[in-house]
């Protein structure tokens, strides 16, 4: 198992000149699973593509092991760091082995072509993805549970130490929520990889996170354990939502249990 | 892993009908370089087919006319080659399925330029041209390339295809701005125009093949690079493709192989959307057996266009850009109807 520093110093990012996140600083802990939460447009999906490399801060910077990410050449810096993002594109036609094996470019040269521990970090990625069985068919052909597992193997070929996911479980049904998040846990306790997501549930997000990052208007305003920072004080801060916290009674981790304006019991 | 067999992967890797693919591709091949040499307004026996490639010492008519069809030939495959590469590569920069080497202004960029060198500085020859139609190509490119990129997302596809098309409007008016108050201008450049590889020869082919060597290469080294971009470029950065550098270098190849196409023969049209398409429908989007396929079929089907054109055309000729309109429309058509179209 490989650990990593992973820090960002007093980043400021945004797009275009709108700057969204301000001097935020972080440190990502090796080998567990961190997630960042917050409301729509509070800066989340910015903090994970600024630490992705897919946003240049306008300030600060962001460390991998003390160096600077935007410094390193990007193929020896996309053999540590790995990245799903939210909206990744899938060519016509294309089969899941095919795609799968994309994955694989931060390690091949035009000199070297395919070798056989790419064919093996293929099969891996398959096989612990559970999509052996449709390596020759057409991504269009998958339901979208399927289709995202596909796009976690690409990931994991790549055979990173870290991998930065946004939201992997949007627009999926519950149990493939479950499934995909199950699956991510899976490799972080099976090969160590540290695994930094923005998820937009909160109590799945306190169920499978080792570590949370709370983002609030483009400030990091709570980080630590979900059973130490997750508070009806914090919910109400960061989504505005009054509810109540209580112990998830299968993971025993805290579950959010929104008020609302019906249905309270008298 | 360790409970599948490595051979087993290995052709999972591959897309399924390469093999078969490949050996039609060459059968074809061959078949249409024995029918450009040997079909035209004089038909030549098998005999003379083989005295004028293979013996030299016979001096038979025959023989010295499928000699002299051999530049012409070569240079119809490097043509097509060239435009089918070409076509693989726009594709995958701007990744959009129709585009052609037109979608980023190349081929207007040329006719301008060219248009201007015989008004303005009475240029008449083709290896004149072919600099003129290059320098235009490839700044319009630029200039493309410089619209598209503005703003802080960089060249996106779309706003690459949009500052394509209104270049394309721009440079189009233009041309014929110069065109229509000049007859004799327009005359020379009706001719260039047309698309036609029928005057090429030797000199052709040697102007051309520095130009097509180097954007074959080109293609080729960044073929795996434009496999990642085909993901999105989020999903490329990822993995550690420059996204810009790549996009800039496989535009710079799809320029200098339609350009110096286009230069020489003037601009033919629907080859690289053909080419590019066919093979995709048959071996998939792995830009890496794209590329040297969609070369192959891109001769093929500009020889085989010439090949009709000089029956058709009897006793003249057609010119080939008139029938790879003629005979890539319809397909194309057809493309669009049975394949789901993605959108930008």
């Amino acid at each position: 198992m490989t650990t990593h520093t992973f820090e960002t110093k007093h980043i400021q990012s945004g797009y275009d000149n709108k700057t969204i996140l301000n001097d935020v600083n972080l440190s990502i802990p090796s080998n567990q699973i961190s997630i960042i939460i917050g409301a729509n447009g509070c800066g989340k999906s910015t903090l994970l593509k600024t630490m992705a490399r897919l946003i240049k801060p306008t300030g600060g910077d962001v460390l991998l092991d003390g160096k600077s990410i935007h410094k390193m050449a990007p193929k020896q810096l996309a053999k540590v760091l790995g990245l799903l993002p939210q909206s990744p594109i899938v060519p016509e036609g294309i089969t899941v082995a095919d795609l799968v094996g994309r994955g694989r470019f931060p390690h091949q040269s035009v000199m070297k072509g395919w070798t056989k521990k790419d064919y093996e970090a293929v099969a891996e990625a398959l096989e612990m993805m559970n999509i052996t069985e449709f390596a020759d068919r057409h991504i269009d052909e998958l339901s979208g549970g399927q289709r995202q597992r596909v796009w976690i193997a690409m990931a994991l070929a790549q055979q990173t130490d870290i991998l930065f996911l946004d939201e992997p479980t949007t627009f999926l049904d519950i149990t493939y929520q479950v499934e995909i998040l199950d699956l991510l846990t899976d490799l972080n306790r099976k090969y160590g990889t540290t695994i930094v997501m923005v998820l937009h549930d909160i109590n799945l997000s306190a169920r499978y996170a080792d570590y949370i990052f709370a983002v609030q208007k483009g400030q990091l305003v709570a980080e630590g354990k979900p059973s130490d920072i997750i508070t009806s004080t914090l919910v109400k801060d960061i989504f505005g939502l009054d509810c109540a916290v209580i112990n998830d009674p299968i993971s025993a981790t805290p579950l959010v249990v929104p008020k609302g304006r019906y249905h309270v019991k008298s | 892993m360790k409970n599948i067999p490595e051979k087993g992967n290995k052709q999972r890797l591959l897309p399924k009908h390469l093999a078969k693919v490949v050996a039609l591709l060459l059968i074809l091949l061959i078949v249409s370089i024995g029918m450009s040499l040997a079909f035209g307004s004089r038909t030549i026996s098998l005999e003379g087919l083989i005295d004028g490639l293979f013996h030299p010492s016979v001096e038979s008519h025959e023989a010295s006319v499928v000699r002299q069809r051999i530049a012409r030939t070569i240079f119809g495959l490097i043509c097509g080659a060239a435009l089918g590469v070409s076509g693989a590569l726009m594709q995958s920069v701007t990744r959009n399925p129709i585009a052609d080497p037109s979608i980023l202004g190349v081929n207007t960029g040329a006719s301008l330029f060219v248009v201007c060198g015989i008004a303005f500085l009475s240029i008449h020859s083709p290896s004149e041209y072919i600099w003129l139609a290059i320098v235009g190509a490839m700044l319009t490119a630029v200039f493309v390339f410089g619209i598209g990129s503005m703003g802080a997302s960089g060249a996106t596809p779309l706003k690459l295809v949009l500052a394509g098309a209104a270049t394309t409007a721009i440079l189009s008016s233009l041309v014929t701005a110069i065109l229509i108050p000049r007859t004799n201008v327009m005359d020379q450049f009706r001719f260039w125009q047309v698309g036609s590889v029928g005057s090429a020869n030797w000199d052709s082919v040697h102007i051309f093949i520095p130009f097509f060597m180097a954007g074959i290469v080109i293609a080729i080294l960044v073929a795996p690079a434009l496999n990642a971009l085909a993901l999105g470029d989020e999903v490329a950065t990822g993995l550690g493709v420059r996204t810009g550098v790549i996009r800039m270098l496989a535009a710079f190849a799809g320029v200098l192989l339609c350009g110096a196409a286009t230069a020489l023969a003037g601009p033919i049209g629907f080859i690289g959307l053909l080419a590019t398409h066919l093979i995709r429908l048959v071996v998939g989007p792995d830009v890496r057996f794209l590329i040297p396929l969609a070369a192959v079929s891109g001769a093929i089907i500009l020889l085989i266009s010439d090949v009709c054109g000089r029956f058709l055309g009897s006793p003249g000729e057609l010119e080939v850009g008139i029938l790879t309109a003629f005979i890539g429309a319809p397909i194309l058509i057809l493309i669009t109807m049975k394949a789901k179209m993605r959108t930008i």
